[in-house]
């Protein structure tokens, strides 16, 4: 289509939502700076008390560790048992299988707080409430359809044939999978581990309801931090976190530019 | 084991750890929970009664309701003008475009709830700058009301919006448009009578996304509210955590549910499922 004045118009205007969709974030920056004990913006002067406060403080430091151990313990688990799932689902496929693929990507999209509901209820009995194995639990089904998602796209675009090559030169199945199509699906998978990393990082709803005093992730410290609403450490906090996510994003546009690259023709 | 092999395909061996975690820790209590709404405090229909009975109960329903109606008008709206401007301008543009995209679906909401609430505050950023520069003398209330809470639900779902519109917008034909101009249609015509109709699924499966999203939605109406803004998720926290009680709870969840599962069906009738959310993913 021509390029109207109405596209123009409208080009502008989508420039203006993008650009509302990402500074608010930014507001952080300057309220983590204020000198004052309590959340404002700084006049004048700069202060990096509050981030010493938050790489001092025990409680913190223990909820960046914990949130690490639980998200990278789920990544692992999540990408193994997707991608096994995945690469099973596209061996088979057949109606029941893609019957199946949609049931296995309902934790993605069932509102949370019914999920929350699900794994409380469960958890009580089976005394998993407020412990690592529950929230990695947890974590893990709700992100292994993420990386049943990037894994299957992967898998679209391998051909089959190659698998086929392997068979018919004595290859077993196991050593199929490991040399012929693990290599091959490899940007799906890992682009699956990072979004489950993020995923569970980032996870507030189910872990509100799941943990308590023994595990006290970041998200839930934040929320504490922004309920109460008064103490500039969140506002650090939430820099790091923001940090964190360019960091990962420019990972992620370097890989998937490199593997664009070594696939075009 | 040959015959087991012969009538089971040897690929659902590897889709069953998978498969038998999420059938026992994740649908088993899903349905202890709809079993829960017609049995807890006693069993039959109570908890479903409540629903016409309580005066409470129905305005929290139609809070809710109404608020994801409004986000999601706003969100696809102005997703679909974010979507067009992507597919139509340069590729370089567009990379840009889709990078402020991208990096504002992956920060974090507690990140995004937290800076809301440093600018839409009494003594916040936005009424700071407006009473500078005299536009205001009063503070705007922009939180603990619904105007907060949308506001932070629609710059939330935006990027939701986007995603399924621009997979729909990018598998056009544009020959058909071209066609359209040349039988001597206007380009205002060409959108309504062409364009529109054509991106309809993408349309559809963006509504429904986000409507699907902004029902379960937590944490922005939480903080955002303030407690003024009572919505489904929030007053199923309270139930479980605070008074206990599952039955309401669980009658609440099972209504939200079968809605969700609707949606979903008829959604999966406008575009593949998994083309929706591997566009999320990407």
């Amino acid at each position: 289509m021509t390029s109207g004045l109405f596209s123009k118009f409208n080009r502008v205007g989508a420039w203006v939502l993008l650009l509302f969709l990402v500074t608010p974030a930014l507001i952080a920056i300057p309220v983590s700076l204020t000198p004052k004990r309590f959340l404002s913006m700084p006049k004048g002067e700069l202060s990096l008390r509050h981030f010493q406060k938050l790489f001092t403080s025990e409680e913190w430091l223990s909820s960046f560790f914990q949130s690490g151990v639980i998200a990278v313990s789920t990544s692992l688990l999540a990408t193994f048992l997707g991608t096994l799932c995945a690469i099973g689902l596209w061996r088979v496929s057949s109606k029941y299988s893609e019957l199946m693929r949609a049931f296995l990507l309902l934790p993605l999209i069932i509102p949370q707080i019914i999920s929350a509901m699900a794994f409380y209820r469960l958890w009580i009995p089976l005394g998993l409430l407020d412990s690592y194995a529950g929230l990695i639990l947890a974590h893990t089904i709700l992100a292994a359809p993420m990386v049943l998602i990037t894994v299957s796209a992967s898998l679209a675009t391998f051909d089959p044939k190659l698998e086929q090559a392997s068979k018919n030169l004595g290859a077993s199945n196991w050593t199929t999978m490991r040399l012929v199509i693990l290599p091959s699906i490899k940007p799906g998978v890992f682009a699956g581990a990072l979004f489950a990393f993020i995923l569970s990082w980032d996870e507030i709803v189910v872990t509100l309801f799941i943990s308590k005093y023994t595990v006290y992730t970041l998200p839930r410290r934040m929320w504490n931090g922004i309920r109460e609403n008064t103490d500039p450490t969140v506002a650090a906090a939430a820099v790091v976190l923001i940090a964190i996510t360019l960091i990962a994003f420019v990972i992620f546009s370097i890989m998937s530019r490199r593997n664009d690259k070594s696939e075009a023709p | 084991m040959q015959a087991f092999t012969r009538h089971i395909h040897p690929g659902w061996l590897i889709i069953a750890p998978l498969m038998l975690m999420v059938i026992a820790l994740y649908l088993g209590p899903i349905l202890n929970i709809l079993w829960l709404s017609v049995t807890d405090p006693e069993p039959g229909l109570s908890n479903y009664a409540k629903l016409a009975e309580s005066d409470a109960l129905i305005r929290i329903v139609w809070t809710t309701v109404r608020i994801c109606i409004i986000t999601t008008m706003f969100s696809v709206t102005l997703g679909y003008s974010i979507a067009y401007a992507m597919v139509h301008c340069h590729q370089r543009q567009k990379n840009y475009m889709l990078t402020l995209l991208l990096v504002s679906f992956w920060i974090s909401i507690l990140v995004r709830t937290f800076s809301w609430l440093m600018l839409l505050g009494r003594k916040g950023l936005v009424n700071g700058t407006l009473e500078n520069i005299g536009l205001i003398a009063e503070p705007i209330a922009f939180m603990r009301n619904e105007l907060g809470v949308l506001i932070g639900m629609v710059h939330y779902m935006i990027p939701y919006a986007v995603l399924p519109l621009l997979v729909s917008m990018q598998s056009l034909d544009t020959r058909v448009m071209d066609a359209s101009r040349n039988l001597g249609a206007s380009s205002t015509q060409t959108f309504w009578r062409i364009y529109l109709p054509l991106t309809l699924p993408g349309l559809v499966a963006s509504t429904l996304l986000v409507f699907i999203l902004s029902l379960g939605f937590y944490v922005t109406p939480a903080v955002l509210g303030g407690g003024k803004v009572l919505m489904v998720a929030e007053y199923i926290s309270v139930q479980l955590l605070v008074t206990l009680k599952w039955g309401t709870a669980a009658m609440l969840a099972a209504i939200m549910l079968t809605g969700v599962l609707a949606m979903l069906w008829i959604m999966s009738r406008f575009m593949k499922l998994s083309t929706v959310f591997g566009g999320a993913a990407r």
